[in-house]
């Protein structure tokens, strides 16, 4: 059993590290994947291995991933660069290029369009309530506003914004993007925010607000790199810049949400650009739910092992009691109120993590501990005095104790918190798309940002499935591992 | 005389309570000696001092002429056999996986474990066929069957049994009062039992220990208690389990 486990997890571990391919992330918005593809295609026509790490967590995730050599390149904007990232809005192009080199990174040239942030509402709310420009907002309190959690949050987001233009709407939501379009169209909001170029603009006839009093920075689309890349590569991405204005993108961005492919939206890029590409027609839906499950699978089987391996013997800690327990029992219940997201960005930094498969399974192991402990635990404590004793006085030594009588007689409760972790586990694995370790999150993430519910549903339903197939082998492996007497 | 088990000075407290006075006492082979008295005397007490499930605080206890230590304790419970009031029977395994236990845990051979198991079931009148059975589809007579085979299992130099038959039924008590009789006689077995029924008391035991707060107040036969009594309190007591039976 040992054996084969270790032999498992050098094969997870290792699998990685074959052949070394350029690895490219993007952030969880269409735009994003697209300008991925892009260099990926660019690159691969340059006769180099690539991999895509679609839709990684947001900035602060790509950009410690690349910092700590995780990923080779992304595509990034000048002003998330210099609020988010080097946190001095006022910088120039040339000093942020020199502050980024002290981190080993390097920045393209302009790709050629401007996507900024900006607020939209329905064109025929706009022209009714005579609203053009951001200031005129000021004369309608009684607007809903709609915001995405990044830009409520963002240096440059909706308080600076607000009070620069002395807003106080007394109705703001943080919402997701791709929702956020829903309920702009069902009128449950009013005022959203969007960046200028999305297709969902011209789809949903929107208008953008004139930013009157030039509040947005600008927002240049460029690929930031790694500056130990070889000069082949950083001369294929050089090669992109000046080859997207905003008209190009739009076309592309509405392609990608069309067809819900990016890949095809990319190579969109290449045959009007005259290259000859041959299209990519992307995996058929069967292909892609194994591929998919079978991921999902392993990321949560494998933090299950762990959690167990580790969660039983921290339990039998724990359940003699004393500081020792109550550190255990202490530690493992704070793990578990870390929100995801945060874990997974602690986690990136840590050289040995970084984006891949492995981290999504530590923390899904973390995630995991909790209830095998607090069985473990207390199925032991559960266990009568007498029993123990009747144990003691037969002459048994301490270790024959716990596996002959105490952790047999203890097995009913220490299932049940393994069968409460993977449960739990298969639903926590959806989080694993957030840093590109892939798993049916991967559709329930593409849905929501592409607003597509056929595609959410495409990860959502065989996810939700997965759950109740692993309770009842569950429930089927408490007859085979708990003894007859005590289910009688 | 020839004495199993002797106590030099040995207490115990709890919490700050006393449950056993400095205690000097020692068990002859052979016999069975009952220990008796109200709740709280410190009968159960001295028991599982024996057993070592407690420590003393004070004093030394001899078993064999050998010094009970930490260290031979694990060796010396291989040579005692413990009954309590419900059995203290394993739930998950079954009746002969409890008998067998210890002697599968030291390696004995089957065909050994398998004889003894039938000289078990043949002298506790248990039939061999229900040994199967988990410990929840056995009436309570039947587990305290099998709780004197698994403590007999090892052919134990001292059995230790803490009111075995206090959860009983009055009939199936008198049964298992009677198989309890002619066992130790047959095996001539060392036996120290604990209850609070003086009947049974003076049924099975050679001689009896009356304790009272901590303290033995008189050992000696029924009739020494009975015709000698060293303290109001024995007569008190003797007097107030008579007149339960005389109703």
């Amino acid at each position: 059993m040992k054996k084969i486990f270790s032999a498992l997890l050098i094969a997870v571990f290792t699998a990685s590290a074959f052949a070394e391919p350029i690895l490219i992330g993007s952030k969880k918005f269409t735009e994003s994947y697209v300008l991925a593809e892009i260099a990926k295609r660019s690159l691969e026509n340059a006769g180099l291995t690539t991999d895509h790490r679609q839709g990684m967590g947001g900035t602060i995730i790509l950009w410690q991933a690349l910092k700590g050599e995780q990923i080779a390149l992304y595509p990034e904007y000048t002003g998330t660069i210099a609020e988010e990232i080097l946190k001095t809005p006022t910088i120039d192009l040339a000093e942020m290029r020199r502050q980024l080199a002290t981190f080993g990174v390097g920045m393209t040239e302009e790709l050629g369009f401007n996507n900024t942030y900006a607020l939209v509402m329905r064109r025929v709310a706009a022209e009714q309530q005579a609203i053009r420009t951001i200031s005129d907002l000021r004369r309608h309190p009684e607007l809903k506003f709609g915001l995405t959690h990044e830009f409520l949050d963002r240096q440059d987001g909706w308080r600076p914004l607000a009070e620069k233009y002395q807003l106080a709407p007394p109705n703001v939501i943080g919402i997701d993007h791709g929702l956020g379009y829903e309920a702009l169209r069902n009128g449950s909001i009013d005022v959203k925010d969007a960046y200028s170029t999305d297709a969902k603009i011209a789809e949903n006839d929107l208008v953008v607000l004139e930013d009157d009093l030039q509040f947005f920075p600008q927002y240049k689309a460029v690929f930031l790199y790694r500056l130990s890349l070889p000069a082949n590569v950083v001369t294929v991405l050089r090669g992109l810049e000046g080859q997207l204005d905003a008209k190009r993108m739009i076309r592309l961005n509405a392609e990608a949400e069309r067809t819900k492919n990016y890949t095809r939206a990319a190579a969109l890029f290449f045959s009007d650009a005259g290259t000859t590409a041959s299209s990519n027609a992307g995996e058929s839906f069967p292909h892609k739910l194994r591929r998919w499950t079978l991921r999902h699978l392993e990321l949560a089987g494998f933090s299950l092992l762990l959690s167990i391996l580790v969660g039983i013997p921290l339990g039998i800690a724990a359940s003699r009691g004393g500081i020792i327990g109550q550190v255990i029992l202490g530690i493992t219940s704070a793990v578990q109120t870390i929100p995801s997201l945060a874990l997974l960005a602690l986690l990136v930094p840590v050289p040995f993590f970084g984006i891949s498969v492995r981290t999504a399974i530590a923390a899904l192991f973390l995630y995991g501990l909790l209830p095998i402990v607090r069985n473990t635990a207390t199925g032991l404590q559960d266990i009568e005095h007498p029993l123990r004793e009747s144990a003691i006085a037969l002459g048994l030594e301490p270790s024959a104790r716990l596996w002959k009588i105490y952790l047999p007689m203890a097995s009913r409760s220490i299932l049940g918190g393994i069968k409460t972790s993977a449960v739990i586990n298969i639903g926590t694995a959806t989080l694993a798309a957030l840093i590109g370790a892939g798993g049916l999150g991967e559709p329930i993430l593409s849905g929501l940002n592409l607003n597509d519910h056929v595609t959410i549903l495409q990860g959502a339903i065989p996810a939700a499935i997965l759950a109740l197939l692993v309770q009842w082998s569950f429930d089927l492996l408490d007859r085979l591992l708990i003894p007859k007497g005590l289910r009688l | 005389m020839d004495a199993l088990v002797e106590l030099n000075g040995v207490s115990k407290k709890y919490e700050g309570a006393t449950a056993l006075q400095p205690t000097d006492l020692d068990f002859a082979r052979g016999k069975t000696t009952v220990l008796i008295g109200p709740s709280g005397c410190g009968k159960s007490t001295l028991l599982r001092l024996i057993i070592r499930l407690l420590d003393p605080d004070t004093g030394t206890i001899h078993f064999n002429g050998a010094a009970v230590t930490a260290a031979n304790i694990s060796d010396l419970r291989r040579r005692i056999g413990y009954v309590i009031q419900d059995g203290g029977l394993f739930p998950h395994l079954t009746a002969r996986k409890n008998i067998l236990l210890m002697a599968n845990h030291l390696k004995w051979p089957a065909e050994k474990m398998n004889r003894r198991l039938s000289e078990l079931c043949a002298l506790t009148r248990f039939p061999e066929n229900a040994l199967n059975r988990f410990p929840v589809e056995l009436s309570g007579g039947q587990r305290q069957r099998i709780s004197l085979m698994r403590a007999l299992m090892l052919s134990p130099e001292l059995l230790l049994l803490d009111e075995p038959l206090g959860a009983l039924d009055p009939l199936v008590r008198a049964a298992l009062q009677k198989d309890l009789k002619e066992i130790f006689a047959r095996l001539n077995q060392t036996a120290i039992l604990v209850t609070h029924d003086l009947a049974e008391a003076a049924y099975l035991g050679d001689e009896i220990v009356l304790m009272s707060e901590g303290k033995v107040v008189q050992r000696g036969t029924l009739n020494d208690l009975r015709a000698k009594p060293e303290s109001s309190f024995v007569t008190d007591f003797i007097n107030a389990q008579r007149s339960l039976v005389a109703l």
